[in-house]
């Protein structure tokens, strides 16, 4: 016999939750009626846990944990199909932002190299004003611990100019550094 | 066309891996009479990892640009490259439609933006303002070997509000830019699929699948060469092309070249100049046959005539 996963939707009903995203992101949650025209498109599907489609109705419902523990809001490349193609003109891509962007808030993070990846190419940015990709990628091997990625790629650029040893450092890589702290600074005062 | 000036936003990564993509797209501009002025001393766009801190951060990091491109006055900032577009232009989108969110974001920086630039990307000026009558005016050579696949990627043209430009579904920019330097254009139903984008690193193998899709696609379409306008499209089919081959058992072995590059072919420069030579995959099978296009007319006039004669005879 089949086992199907049910989800009781019932349950742990979260309403600050579906407040918060609708708030955060401006974009009124409701109005999904589950045509899955975001899935259809999407082509990070086989990837995700959930289904786009699926996240939507799980947010309808509240589900804050499940939501903030998918994979699929980490492996979300804002691709912008099931923003395009929603009959409702729901931004979809910016609500998954949005719950990225909740879930590194209250450190939900299920796909750490993701993550890993991202603070990398940020430290890059607040340290020169522009992005070092040597350095994003040395970075990165380090904080994942997978000390190899990409080794592979390293003969075919060497040589041919592209790669830079040296960061580029801007004159105002100070003001880029304050967009930064500024920022963390408000982070901060939210509670 | 006379003489027009924009603000050129580079964006990083056409300092390091896609240098190529900066060095065609300033040749090609140069040929057709456009002349570019640098942001001084410009600084990163936020891309992806941005905008998963904070909207705030991100647009502020974005606006920062904005804001220098505003005090040059020239109105209009083009970039070549799609995330940088994509940063810039929901940046100043977001800020001139929410006095609000302009209002936090200048919270963030030192000196505040208004509103006064309007982000495009290099292509959408080629092909708005230059236009493709003045393109196709510049071609000397003829590529009699190339079919190109247009690959357009996610978030040139997506979403609409946004990319203001083109079809978000069906984008023809690129395709009739190539029909007018004289390149055969293949039907390609995957314009729009995402490449993997900002994955490569983090996770190879999801990336790695999707591109196969894209690049067997291609070869499906009668391609013999991609065309991209994006820097992580042209490394995630180009530098990850072997990876994918690893990874997918497959061996494809398709070159992926800018669309400037292919203008700049058509202009007569050469694939040096261009920086094709820098690409994983070599291209030379495909654009090594450049012929001057009066010499392809009158072979192709001889041609015509050898079938009327032959018409005659038959008669």
């Amino acid at each position: 016999m089949e086992i199907i996963n049910t989800i009781n939707l019932t349950k742990d009903i979260d309403w600050e939750f579906i407040d918060q995203v609708r708030k955060e992101s401006g974009q009124d949650t409701a109005l999904c009626y589950q045509c899955g025209n975001c899935t259809a498109g999407c082509p990070y599907t086989e990837f995700f846990d959930y289904p786009v489609n699926q996240i939507m109705r799980l947010l309808q419902t509240g589900q804050k944990k499940m939501i903030l523990n998918s994979r699929a809001i980490w492996l979300c490349a804002t691709c912008e199909g099931c923003t395009t193609r929603c009959p409702c003109e729901i931004d979809v891509a910016h609500i998954m932002d949005i719950l990225r962007i909740i879930a590194r808030r209250e450190n939900y993070v299920s796909e750490k190299d993701v993550k890993k990846f991202y603070d990398s190419f940020l430290a890059s940015m607040k340290h020169h004003g522009r992005v070092f990709e040597m350095e994003v990628l040395l970075g990165y091997n380090l904080r994942s611990g997978h000390f190899l990625t990409d080794a592979d790629l390293g003969p075919k650029v060497l040589g041919k100019g592209k790669l830079h040893f040296l960061p580029t450092r801007i004159k105002g890589k100070d003001q880029v550094a304050r967009i930064f702290e500024k920022f963390y600074e408000k982070e901060k005062n939210r509670g | 066309m006379a003489e027009t000036k924009y603000t050129y936003y580079s964006g990083c990564s056409l300092e390091g891996t896609a240098i190529e993509y900066n060095i065609s797209v300033k040749l090609i501009l140069k040929t057709l009479g456009v002349s570019l002025q640098e942001p001084e001393d410009w600084s990163c766009c936020g891309s992806t990892p941005a905008h998963t801190l904070g909207h705030v951060f991100a647009a502020a990091l974005a606006a920062r640009n904005l804001e220098i491109a505003e005090k040059m006055g020239l109105g209009t900032l083009i970039t070549p490259c799609p995330a940088c577009l994509s940063a810039l232009k929901k940046a100043h989108v977001r800020m001139t439609k929410d006095p609000a969110f302009k209002k936090e974001v200048n919270a963030l920086l030192d000196k505040p933006y208004q509103g006064g630039v309007t982000p495009k990307s290099v292509l959408q000026i080629i092909y708005e303002d230059v236009g493709l009558e003045a393109v196709a005016k510049k071609v000397t050579l003829a590529l009699t070997d190339l079919k190109v696949a247009p690959y357009y990627g996610c978030i040139l043209n997506r979403p609409p509000e946004i990319a203001q430009f083109d079809d978000p579904e069906n984008p023809i920019a690129m395709d009739k830019i190539m029909t007018a330097v004289g390149v055969e254009v293949c039907d390609f139903a995957f314009k729009t699929e995402c490449c993997g984008a900002a994955f490569g690193v983090p996770k190879r193998n999801m990336v790695n699948k999707l591109t196969y899709k894209i690049l067997n696609m291609a070869l499906e379409a009668g391609a013999n060469c991609i065309v991209v306008a994006c820097p992580l499209c042209q490394q995630n089919l180009d530098l990850r092309q072997a990876q994918v081959n690893a990874t997918m058992r497959s061996s494809f072995n398709i070159p992926v070249l800018y669309f400037s590059q292919i203008i700049g072919l058509a202009y007569g420069y050469s694939p040096k100049e261009l920086g094709i030579d820098k690409h994983a995959v070599n291209a030379d099978r495909v654009i090594s046959s450049r012929i001057p296009v009066e010499e392809l007319a009158e072979k192709k006039k001889e041609k015509a005539k050898k079938i009327k004669a032959k018409e005659e005879e038959g008669a």
